[in-house]
């Protein structure tokens, strides 16, 4: 069975191998590991893309597969993210005033213990008393069960009302929007006990391993992210091979048509959102570690439009083409707004690419809409062809 | 026979001597007051210059706050003064004649009255201001009357009214009138009357001599004074009141012993320490409240720290005290008048209140009208969903600030704006119709996301070249201020324009639809673009004008936003999610379903911010999350189209 499954699917042994190998290179050149060759941070900046990899794979099997496009996927990241990094803040907290109480006469009981974290972490939003979505922030294990199970649940919900409804098309596009929005001011408010605005942070700093350095840190989470990868790709390659992988993708070319078969449809697409939405706060919770930091405004509508970009581009309706596209993209993001690219003087009016960046992608956007629907995925096909 | 014609000679004059000499005379009995005054003692000394009744008063009390007051070394008397080149010039206090000229400074002591004694000098002089010719000098004084109400300004006021000429002015006199009358009125009938009249003025400054005759203190006492005035009975623990604060008042003022806290128990341990014991118990235990509570009594017992008191002692304690919230007032009536009126006052406050929410509402939802008719336009009548939508508003909202910058004239600029957005947005929504729209007809999903590349590209083009900061689109003049109904309810002139913009679009679009040849083409090759060439309509030109018209408007839309918000490269961003939920909400593809959307929109929105004032993000928020499930139970929303045109 799994045999023929890596038979009817050779992408997916080319993908691995091409991750292994990636890894295995940046591995050899890294600080931490390696000839230090590649710095810290842009280790993180790789592991970081490796974790949009992952979400952008998600967000193609719900839009390049079952048609579903999903404005709100980022906010599944998101909510991943916050989840993680509300233990890793309470974690850390915990131990700095563990520390500094430590010097003190008496012991402190737990409550003031409890007292003194709420109020270092609180005291930027005016508060001092944890909220109730914090009542699990003190164990790893829950809380990573809540990167898990929050995004499914709201997942679930949200998918079970509009799909039971028949949203479709923009409609549905529309309303995921409307979710990530509702989510993202939700957040900004600073008694919605996430501390609004300033969001979580220190996140890079993983408690009980203060004496790692970043470098070695950053590997772990690399390969981490990679191992994420690699699983989500097979996982998302397995679920869309076979039978059901038709059912979804006849759900996306003629819905009606699929449902008077004889399928449910809704049952199909609530499957796919669900899982997509499990793996989006995985890859979430794997990202904001790498970055630090975690704010509302990672979760604002337009990162989740951003998300669909680079699937378009990318191409759609193959995994390793969003794959391609969510780093291509991210990875000429962060090179040209970070001042890598060389800015070009026309004369009369000198071209900062920092400036003109957006105007580019936007352009390109709506170029490879119009003229290459397929993405840089479709190129691989022409290779094939070509061969044949 | 001299001597006695002298005398008489003298006693005729002596009445008028007496008269001339009256101010001065009365200055003399308060000489210590005036020369060395204080905000304090100057009170009484004021009262009896006022009192007095003299002409020459105003005048003195003027000079006395200009620090124009001299007195003259020589006679001892006080002089008003003026200082010249020569030296000084002194004239009598009582006539105002001139007295002596060319006074060398030394010979003549200038009194100086600090600042706090100065205004104190202002407010007696506030009651002859009242009646001052100059209506300028009226309304200052009356202002500066309005600011501090005080009981000795009554009777000036009242005096004052009924020679007021100015009719404003004396309706204005006797408002203030009235909430002298209800806090210092002679009789508690006056008072009642007075405080009555309250209940009518929804004003802040009637409502707050309502609260102030209602003001209370709290009283702690073991048995109720017979002549207390009592607002409520206060329970500890409950409403306002809680248990520690109740008891810490019975600590302070009626020597009860002191609470023990969490942290004064670890305080008295740390002191105690004493070899790494404390009252026995070694300190590495002492990491929970219970150990901690065993070592602190066991060093009670050693009398070494004050006993606990126990949540008993806390009942008994308050079972002995009494809390109850006093009025200051003493007069029952007064405070039962009082409530009454606060009661009728806020019943009329909150209806007022409502009114204007309603009429806030209103104005937000024709401002989501304005911004989502163009939409309604372009995603209803031909399915396109076009996430540029935003970036046309502010394209509309730049045209605005770019007139402006031109023509400085504010009202012929707006005049020459609203076209000209109309018609540069226009052409930005044909131009982005022909190049991208019409290749992606049977695409909606790519339609989207091609029209949000050119979102980007323009919202950065925008900051490239307008900046980043926000860019002022000032309104004409004639539109500044606002519509006052009552105290509570008001609306500013621009939203009211922009309410009757958001009703003209509504006619002017439903004219266009309904009654032009254009209108009956478009709707034609909404319902059936094959049926429609086939009788001679041309699709393809029917849609670049749909989209034209409906970026155009979006343009004007931009104008008028522009004028009350300000105009930044995002300004499209933060209105196109909710354009979108009015299209959805209302109905696509039908005009009236967009104004339904709006104000269901709108209303919810103002809603949810007037049960939660403070927070307009919660409302934002909840009107979503409401959205979503209003999708669930009518998804293609209030308005929705039937049978074919429905188009599934």
């Amino acid at each position: 069975m799994q045999r023929s499954f890596l038979a009817q699917n050779p992408s997916v042994m080319w993908f691995l191998a091409a991750l292994g190998l990636f890894t295995v290179v940046v591995t050899l050149l890294a600080e931490g590991t390696g000839t230090a060759l590649i710095s810290t941070s842009f280790v993180k900046t790789l592991g970081k893309v490796l974790c949009l990899c992952l979400i952008a794979i998600a967000m193609d099997v719900v839009w390049g597969y079952c048609g579903i496009l999903s404005l709100g996927h980022f906010a599944f990241f998101g909510i991943g993210g916050y989840s993680v990094g509300m233990w890793l803040m309470y974690a850390r907290t915990e131990a700095i005033v563990e520390t500094s109480m430590a010097s003190s006469v008496i012991p402190p009981t737990s409550a003031e213990v409890q007292d003194a974290i709420a109020a270092q972490i609180f005291g930027v939003v005016g508060a001092s008393e944890f909220p109730m979505i914090w009542m699990f922030s003190h164990s790893l294990v829950l809380q990573l069960l809540m990167v898990v199970l929050v995004p499914g649940l709201l997942a679930l919900v949200f998918g079970w009302l509009a799909f039971r409804s028949r949203v479709t098309g923009v409609y549905l596009s529309i309303l995921t929007q409307a979710m990530t929005l509702a989510l993202a001011l939700y957040l900004l408010q600073n008694d919605s006990g996430l501390r609004g605005n300033n969001g979580l942070s220190g996140l890079q700093n993983i408690p009980g391993f203060d004496d790692v350095p970043q470098s070695t840190i950053s590997m772990v989470f690399f390969w981490a992210s990679a191992a994420a990868l690699g699983a989500g790709y097979v996982l998302f390659a397995r679920v869309l091979s076979g039978k059901m992988g038709s059912v979804i993708r006849a759900v996306r070319d003629d819905e009606v048509r699929v449902r008077f078969l004889g399928y449910h449809v809704e049952s199909y697409k609530l499957f796919v959102f669900t899982l997509t939405a499990i793996v989006a706060g995985i890859a979430g919770a794997l990202y904001y570690p790498q970055a630090g930091i975690i704010n509302p405004t990672e979760v604002a509508p337009i990162a989740s439009i951003y998300l669909a970009v680079w699937v378009a581009i990318g191409g759609r309706g193959r995994l390793y083409g969003s794959v391609i596209g969510a780093a291509f993209v991210s990875l000429l993001a962060s090179w040209f707004t970070g001042g890598g690219a060389p800015n070009i003087n026309l004369g009369v009016y000198e071209i900062l690419w920092t400036e003109w960046w957006l105007v580019l992608l936007g352009a390109s956007f709506v170029a490879v809409t119009l003229f290459f629907p397929g993405g840089i995925g479709s190129l691989f096909d022409r290779l094939k062809g070509d061969a044949k | 026979m001299l001597r006695i014609f002298t005398l008489v000679i003298a006693l005729a004059w002596l009445p008028f001597a007496v008269s001339a000499q009256e101010l001065q005379t009365l200055l003399q009995s308060h000489r210590d007051v005036i020369i060395k005054p204080s905000r304090k003692t100057v009170g009484p000394t004021l009262d009896a210059l006022v009192a007095s009744g003299l002409p020459s008063v105003r005048g003195f009390l003027e000079a006395w706050q200009e620090k124009n007051v001299y007195l003259r070394a020589e006679d001892d008397q006080f002089y008003l003064g003026s200082d010249a080149d020569g030296g000084l010039t002194l004239l009598d206090v009582d006539t105002g004649a001139q007295a002596v000229t060319g006074v060398d400074k030394k010979d003549a002591k200038q009194i100086k009255p600090n600042g706090g004694v100065r205004r104190e000098i202002g407010s007696a002089l506030v009651a002859f201001q009242l009646s001052d010719p100059d209506i300028a000098r009226r309304t200052q004084a009356l202002d500066a009357l309005a600011r501090s109400l005080d009981a000795a300004q009554l009777a000036p006021l009242i005096a004052s009214i009924d020679n007021e000429t100015d009719a404003g002015l004396k309706t204005r006199k006797q408002k203030l009138a009235n909430y002298l009358q209800a806090r210092f009125g002679e009789s508690p009938a006056i008072r009642v009357a007075a405080i009555e009249n309250l209940a009518n003025d929804l004003s802040v400054d009637g409502r707050a001599v309502l609260s102030q005759i209602l003001a209370t203190e709290m009283l702690v006492a073991q048995q109720l004074p017979d002549d207390a005035n009592v607002a409520e009975v206060l329970e500890p623990g409950e409403g306002d009141l809680d248990r520690i604060a109740a008891y810490q008042t019975l600590v302070d003022d009626h020597g009860l012993p002191a609470l023990v806290v969490p942290a004064d128990i670890r305080r008295a341990l740390e002191a105690n320490v004493d070899g790494g014991i404390v009252g026995g118990i070694p300190v590495a235990r002492l990491d929970n409240e219970a150990e901690r509570a065993r070592a602190y009594d066991a060093l009670v017992e050693a009398g070494k720290v004050p006993a606990r008191v126990s949540e008993a002692a806390i009942d008994q304690a308050f079972a002995d005290w009494g809390f109850y919230a006093v009025y200051l007032e003493s007069d029952p009536t007064i405070t039962e008048a009082a409530e009454t009126a606060q009661a009728t006052a806020q019943t009329r406050v909150t209806l007022s209140q409502t009114a204007d929410i309603g009429l806030d509402a209103i104005s937000l939802a024709s401002i989501y009208f304005l911004a989502a008719i163009g939409l309604a336009v372009t995603f209803g009548v031909m399915g396109v969903i076009n996430m540029a939508h935003g970036e046309f508003i502010m394209m509309g909202a730049y045209t605005g600030y770019v007139v402006q910058q031109i023509v400085p004239d504010y009202t012929l600029s707006l005049i020459i704006a609203l076209p000209l957005a109309f018609a540069v947005t226009f052409g930005a929504g044909v131009a982005m119709e022909r190049l991208v729209i019409r290749w992606l007809y049977n695409r909606p999903l790519e339609t989207l996301l091609a029209t949000f590349g050119i979102s980007i590209a323009l919202q950065q083009l925008a900051k490239n070249i307008f900046g980043t900061q926000a860019r002022p689109l000032t309104s004409p003049g004639w539109l500044d201020g606002a519509w006052i109904i009552n105290d509570v309810i008001q609306i500013s002139y621009i939203r009211i324009a922009i309410f009757v913009l958001a009703l003209t679009f509504l006619c002017l679009l439903l004219l266009i639809l309904k009654r032009t040849r254009l209108g009956l083409e478009v709707r034609a090759v909404t319902q059936n673009p094959r049926m429609a060439a086939s009788m001679g309509i041309n699709p393809e030109k029917i849609k670049m004008l749909t989209f034209g018209l409906g970026s155009g408007i979006a343009g004007i839309a931009g104008v008028a936003i522009g004028l009350y918000a300000k105009v930044t490269s995002e300004m499209g961003a933060d209105y196109i999610v909710q354009s979108f939920m009015t299209v959805v909400v209302g109905g696509v593809g039908n005009v009236w379903g967009t104004l339904a959307g709006a104000s269901m929109i709108g209303g919810f929105q103002k809603g949810v911010e007037w049960l939660n004032p403070s927070n307009t993000l919660a409302a934002q928020t909840y009107m979503i999350l409401f959205i979503i499930l209003f999708i669930q139970f009518r998804p293609k929303g209030i308005v929705a189209l039937k049978g074919r045109a429905a188009g599934d």
